[in-house]
């Protein structure tokens, strides 16, 4: 049997704070999980949920205060593990004095390839992530978002298996972010696993085969975004346009967005047929009906909700 | 052995040649070796003498100057900036990493130390059109320089582990001076007939990096001869000195978890 890509039992972190550093924080409280070869997996949460902690845990940035983790069966203590993975830091800072070639060559040689290789793949990578032009760039001289590319590029460099992206759609634009998600599709078709940490929920649904939310350093579940979030109807979004000189009917009046001409109402899925019925008689021209189904956004924001209306409770009873 | 120390030698090695701080250091040396020339010209019968003192003074001084204010940021700047990160999370053990730094600074210095003596060496032919056959002994005070240069760069790679520049440099700073005046401190115990003030100055005068034997400026300006078991000594005590700096600097770096 195969081991899972990427295995964390009970992972515990607790941060010292404080002048004197004695009292403790809970950064990371007892995950648990697995994800498995092949597998897109989404790590989401709002900032400072610990998704940053976890990553920096599996990398051996960070030592753990309890739990333990493997990837691809090797421990995280165990340094020869880091040939089969990359990584994409949040935010990630590189020597400033390096052109984007001479970072990738510094790496590249960090994993023994002969010069000729280098070559190779740097030109293939950096065309990969579009910096082909600003190869002798400066990188003290790159946006965010070109940063961002070559942090891409240097987690891809040596084909690792499994691939840990902190953030990767941050300080991108529209372009670039499309770019980053087709590059991780790619990595999955070359039967790669693809572990990244977002707060960009669309993204998360857009690419994963699996996700784990994780709250104030709790896992809250895991699972496909459509087992996670109920796929349960909420209702049908009608939008339609009004003709010259019509009104909108008064019974929609107190429910409908208005934009111009242009209006959108949302109604129960039992009186879809009735409404559009009405908008016909009135000569309102339908140009779309959409079913109305939680998202992974909903769901996010219901548990932080829950968080919040659960640590005011606390408050309130404490008092 | 290991590749890694060497990959990330070359990387610290070409960070330090291209700040233009480093040029600034070496045109200042420069400059005051060719001072000396003029110095020299005012002190008739002794040109020779000044210009090797304040010669081998100004690639000692520059040196240390470099090591200390390059090497407090070695692994500090690094943490702080987070270029960590990304290396770290390849195949490389922090102690690769700690040698790697260490030995890209001291090629950095070897290199920078090679120009400056270049500019002593003009300075000297410019002055008396030939050299003499104890001139050898600028080279064996070159020689201490860099051994010298070799353990001021452990302490402040040391220090950068787990402090600020700012006190890695003060830190740094008070090592050295105390190792430059290692035989007063235990002269001092000896002298006031005190056994617990005397063990104490004792094994400070062990602890601490002696580099009253590293200095060899003055032998060298008036060609006296340097004996070869110096030599052999000060490297022995230079390399054994570096590599229990380096072992302790790996342990406390190995431990920590990054910002």
């Amino acid at each position: 049997m195969t081991s899972p890509a990427i295995e964390i039992s009970g992972l515990t972190k607790d941060y010292p704070v404080g002048f004197w550093r004695k009292r403790m924080r809970r950064s990371l409280d007892n995950l648990t999980l697995q994800v498995e070869e092949g597998e897109i997996f989404g790590f989401l949460g709002p900032n400072g949920a610990g998704k940053t902690t976890t990553l920096k845990l599996l990398m051996g940035l960070i030592y753990p205060t309890s739990g333990t983790a493997r990837v691809r069966g090797r421990s995280i203590d165990d340094v020869a593990m880091h040939r089969e993975i990359g990584y994409l830091p949040e935010q990630p800072y590189f020597y400033d004095y390096l052109t984007a070639r001479e970072l990738l060559d510094y790496f590249a040689r960090i994993f023994g390839f002969s010069a000729k290789e280098r070559g190779e793949r740097i030109a293939r990578f950096l065309e990969r992530v579009g910096l082909a032009d600003a190869a002798g760039i400066q990188l003290r001289k790159f946006s965010k978002g070109m940063l961002q590319r070559v942090g891409i590029a240097q987690a891809i460099l040596h084909d690792p298996r499994i691939v840990f992206l902190d953030e990767p759609m941050s300080g991108l634009d529209p372009l670039g972010r499309r770019e980053v998600r087709d590059i991780i599709l790619d990595l999955k078709r070359e039967g790669r696993t693809v572990f990244f940490s977002t707060h960009i929920l669309s993204d998360a649904e857009m690419l994963c085969d699996r996700v784990a939310v994780l709250l104030n350093g709790k896992l809250q579940g895991v699972g496909a975004p459509g087992d996670i979030v109920s796929m349960e109807l909420h209702g049908m979004e009608i939008l339609f346009e009004l003709g010259d000189g019509q009104a909108l009917p008064r019974r929609f009046a107190d429910r409908a967005t208005v934009t111009g001409r242009r209006c959108r109402i949302e109604v129960p899925e039992a009186e879809l047929y009735p409404v559009i019925e009405e908008l016909r008689r009135c000569e309102a021209r339908i140009l779309s009906v959409s079913a109305l189904r939680p998202t992974l956004e909903d769901y996010f924001f219901g548990l932080v909700g829950r968080e919040k209306t659960a640590s005011h409770g606390v408050e309130v009873n404490a008092r | 052995m290991s590749a890694m120390p060497g990959v990330v030698a070359i990387n610290t090695f070409r960070e330090a040649v291209r700040d233009r701080v480093l040029y600034n250091l070496i045109f200042f040396a420069l400059l005051m070796i060719g001072a000396a020339i003029l110095v020299g010209q005012i002190s008739v019968g002794i040109e020779r003498i000044v210009i090797i003192n304040l010669g081998l003074s100004a690639i000692s001084l520059f040196g240390l100057v470099m090591a200390i204010f390059i090497g407090v940021g070695l692994v500090y700047k690094e943490m702080e900036r987070r270029t960590l990160y990304s290396l770290l999370s390849k195949p490389v053990k922090r102690w690769e990493f700690i040698v790697g730094k260490y030995a890209g600074l001291l090629l950095t210095l070897a290199v920078n130390t090679a120009f400056m003596t270049l500019g002593l060496v003009a300075a000297l032919l410019y002055v008396s059109h030939h050299f003499q056959r104890s001139d050898g002994s600028i080279f064996i005070a070159i020689y201490f320089i860099l051994l010298e240069l070799a353990l001021v760069t452990a302490f402040a790679l040391f220090f950068s582990c787990f402090s600020s520049p700012m006190l890695s440099t003060l830190f740094t700073i008070g090592f050295y001076i105390a190792g430059v005046f290692a035989n007063d401190i235990r002269n001092f115990g000896e002298l006031a007939h005190k056994p617990a003030l005397g063990a104490v100055t004792r094994g400070l005068y062990y602890i601490l990096p002696n580099f009253h034997n590293f200095n060899s400026i003055a032998a060298a300006a008036h060609g006296d001869a340097i004996p070869l078991s110096l030599v052999g000594q000060n490297t022995l005590y230079a390399v054994l000195y570096v590599a229990v700096t380096l072992l302790a600097s790996s342990a406390v770096f190995s431990g920590r978890n990054l910002k």
